[in-house]
């Protein structure tokens, strides 16, 4: 067999063309990034935001990670990869790598990228911007690049067990408690988006609940109908799902309106309810086609928004930086720019979850060693555009109704009038009449206090299709835009309750033996029916509290995301020491560096501190304080609210606590590792030995000519070796 | 003109045939020729494939 392979890339050099190539795009860089730093005022263009995010992609990408790919990781197209040596053709399987990167890309992008900024947009589009497109070049992106990489070097490895085998026992086991409990929190934080996006909206549970039976109605269809057969069952399914949104505009007249408008309790236990069903029903009835489905709309929906803001070029209207990003007495969530701009927007710049896609399945199926920068780091780059475009999208609404959709309840009063009044104590404008209207426009009962982040990016989105597209849908827009955010929220519920069913399976596993069989009912139905009960639980408190539940929790959700990039981090930096690469650590060290210094900062203020609009535990001494002397301390109504925030609070903070003392034992063990491995230039790994490849691929997205002319020489030789094989 | 349009709408179809997993088939198909083999029919096929799915959950993130 031949053992040609495709060039390397170290040797490259710049042509004069290309250098003039990307001076231009450095420029157009520079400007726009200079727009957004001098212009004030009233007129800013959005797109000055996504050109600064592209040209700033483009040149982080072309260079920053090919220097990462060839120079710190060492990729080696002439070394097989798990895939090629394991090849079975169902987990082991070699790809081509736009078809992993796609597969990559839908299993990191969800609803992740689409809350934080707009939640972050409080503070104004500035912070934001620069934290989501400076994290993910240095932090995010480098993140998933070399996890994927070292997993991948050790036949996709969990990111548990590189702790474990790399680290050591204490910080493994540290690890694993944390994925798992850090993962019940995103799940929780993201029904409650949920839960916020469909009370009291009748159109959006008619046509989310109608998803359930599409999906059931395409898992019967390729099970028994036509076997197989996933792109036409997908687009019926999507014809499906679109008259199911234009349907919703009918409840009134079908005279469903009452029946379907659900407090949040309801939907609260409808939600443990189907997850519970979904996590032991086969995935073949309700979660695989609710995946092509999710996955389908997911990236429908974002090409579209990128071409509608081209198209609309809508002007920006909140401010680059606001007052609350100073004071940190901002009404979506409590706290200073510092460190809380970083620990809200988590997907779209540093995503810890990242690490378990790119330690799961994406490093048993790449082809050539060189892949992992476009999937790795290319796959983040796209994922931090779709948040580009969600915190555009929040930036365009006028900024009275941004603060009135994202205000908790206890604050609005719930009530145009009061919602109105609040809002002017805020600095901002909009009458109790706009605030009708605005909810009108969308066949929405009301839009105040609709926290969560899922309302007010549907409002922009349908703000900004409505000026690409044409007028008069923009109800058809906003329930579209609701619709496709549930859908993937609940496709993440699903497959991440199904996830932590088989982790605690799995690891109780190592004690009872029995309980680890997948196949066997009484442990499977237990292990989903716990997982569903912690995160339901986390949500019931998030739906009930009183201070708002986005307002307590987000911060947690983004702080535990944050925590476990930083436990990724640490293997990353270990690995490199351990490898003999001291003189590289900078670079997923800076982005561990920094990880640190924003978390624990974050967890520090949201344990301890003074100030009870942050500190959880100040707020269970005030509130408890007060309620010995029987009084009430605003938003609390009742002595039972009182209560129900002391015991939420002290959940918080006890969580708070926990995560970071998960990490800091991780990074506590990792220490030792670093120095001994620095002391002796170097340590023995788990990677596996090299072993030649034998395939031929282009290494890089942009297959170059001679690569052509290689593979297709490679592809002949193959078909030659089968029709000889056939002959004998 | 004509042929490039051809060749991006091949591309497309080729792309979504791979995402979605429906090329596994083609490739089953292909594989089983090669070497002689009966294959066994596209419902048992896709059956194998969903049961390995339903033990090797891929989590989505956020």
């Amino acid at each position: 067999m031949s053992t040609v392979t495709s060039p390397d890339q170290t040797g490259r050099k710049m042509t004069p063309k290309s250098m003039v190539g990307w001076g231009a795009v450095a420029i157009v860089g520079a400007v726009c990034w200079t727009v957004l730093a001098l212009a004030r005022g009233e007129n800013v263009s959005a797109l000055w935001i996504l050109f600064a995010a592209l040209s700033s992609y483009a040149i982080a990408y072309r260079f920053y990670s090919r220097f990462i790919a060839y120079r710190v990781l060492g990729v080696d197209n002439t070394r097989a990869t798990p895939a090629e040596r394991l090849e079975n053709g169902v987990d082991f399987d070699v790809t081509d790598r736009r078809v992993l990167f796609g597969h990559h890309f839908a299993a990191i992008a969800g609803a992740g990228p689409l809350v934080g900024p707009v939640l972050a947009a409080q503070m104004g589009y500035l912070p934001g911007t620069i934290w989501i497109i400076v994290g993910v070049i240095f932090a995010g992106a480098v993140q998933d690049m070399v996890v994927l990489f070292f997993s991948m070097r050790r036949d996709g490895k969990s990111l548990g067990q590189m702790v474990r085998e790399e680290i050591g026992t204490v910080g493994g086991i540290a690890a694993l408690i944390a994925v798992f409990s850090i993962m019940i929190i995103i799940l929780a934080v993201l029904a409650l988006v949920v839960v916020n996006a469909l009370a009291a909206s009748p159109w959006g549970v008619f046509s989310i609940g109608l998803t359930i039976p599409i999906a059931l109605f395409m898992g019967y269809y390729l099970r028994y109908l036509r076997p197989g057969r996933v792109m036409e069952v997908t687009a019926i399914g999507v014809v499906l799902l679109v008259l199911a949104i234009l349907g919703g505009n009918y409840v009134q007249q079908m005279g469903l309106a009452n029946a379907l408008t659900l407090s949040p309790n309801k939907l609260v236990l409808a939600l443990v309810v189907y997850g519970f069903l979904a996590s032991i029903l086969p995935v073949w009835m309700l979660l695989a086609p609710r995946d092509y489905l999710s996955t389908f709309m997911k990236v429908g929906v974002i090409v579209l928004l990128a071409v509608g803001l081209v198209i609309a070029r809508p002007a920006l209207q909140s401010q680059a930086v606001t007052s609350f990003a100073l004071n940190g007495n901002g009404p979506v969530f409590a706290g200073k720019l510092f460190p809380f701009v970083f620990i809200t927007i988590a997907c779209g710049a540093l995503s810890g979850f990242h690490a378990l896609i790119a330690s799961g399945t994406t490093p048993k199926m790449i082809n050539k060693e060189s892949h992992v920068r476009m999937i790795g780091y290319g796959g983040m780059l796209t994922e931090s555009f779709v948040a580009i475009s969600a915190l555009i999208a929040a930036s365009v609404i006028n900024q009275g109704i941004y603060f009135a959709i994202n205000s908790p309840v206890g604050s609005t009063g719930g009530q145009p009038g009061a919602a109105s009044e609040f809002i002017r104590t805020l600095g901002f404008t909009i009458s109790p009449a706009d605030l009708a209207a605005a909810a009108k426009s969308v066949h929405e009962i009301t839009l105040i206090s609709r926290t969560g982040g899922a309302p007010t990016l549907a409002f922009g989105i349908s703000l900004v299709f409505t000026k690409a597209f044409g007028g008069g849908l923009a109800a058809f827009w906003y329930h579209f835009a609701i619709m496709f955010e549930a859908l993937f929220i609940l496709t993440a519920v699903d497959a991440g309750t199904r996830v932590g069913r088989f982790m605690l399976q799995d690891t109780i596993g190592n004690v009872w033996h029995r309980y680890a069989d997948i196949s066997w009912k009484p442990a499977s139905w237990s292990a989903s029916a716990v997982v569903v009960a912690l995160w339901g639980y986390m949500l019931y408190v998030g739906v009930n509290d009183p201070i708002g539940g986005i307002y307590q929790l987000f911060p947690l959700f983004g702080i535990s995301n944050q925590l476990l990039a930083a436990i990724a981090l640490t293997l990353c930096v270990t690995l490199l020491f351990k490898h003999g690469k001291a003189r590289y650590v900078w670079v997923p060290g800076i982005a561990l560096a920094w990880d640190l210094i924003i978390t624990m900062t974050a967890t520090w203020q949201k344990v301890f501190s003074d100030d009870v609009k942050i500190g959880f535990f100040q707020q269970r001494s005030v509130f408890q304080a007060a309620l010995d002397k029987g009084a009430l301390i605003k938003p609390a109504k009742t002595l039972d609210q009182m209560q129900q925030v002391i015991t939420n609070v002290t959940v918080d903070g006890l969580l708070a606590a926990l995560f970071a003392l998960l990490t800091l034992t991780v990074v506590a063990s990792a220490i030792p590792v670093w120095i001994k491995a620095a002391r002796d230039g170097a340590l023995p790994t788990t990677e596996v030995p090299r072993q030649p490849s034998h395939l031929v691929a282009p290494a890089e997205l942009f297959a170059t000519a001679q690569e052509k002319q290689a593979v297709r020489e490679y592809e002949d030789s193959q078909r030659k070796l089968a029709t000889a094989g056939r002959s004998r | 003109m004509r042929t490039h349009a051809i060749k991006a709408v091949r591309g497309i179809r080729w792309y979504l045939k791979q995402v979605s997993g429906e090329a596994k088939w083609d490739e089953y198909l292909q594989r089983a020729r090669g070497e002689d083999m009966e294959p066994m029919s596209r419902r048992d096929f896709e059956r194998h494939r969903s049961e390995h799915k339903e033990n090797n959950p891929q989590a989505r993130c956020c």
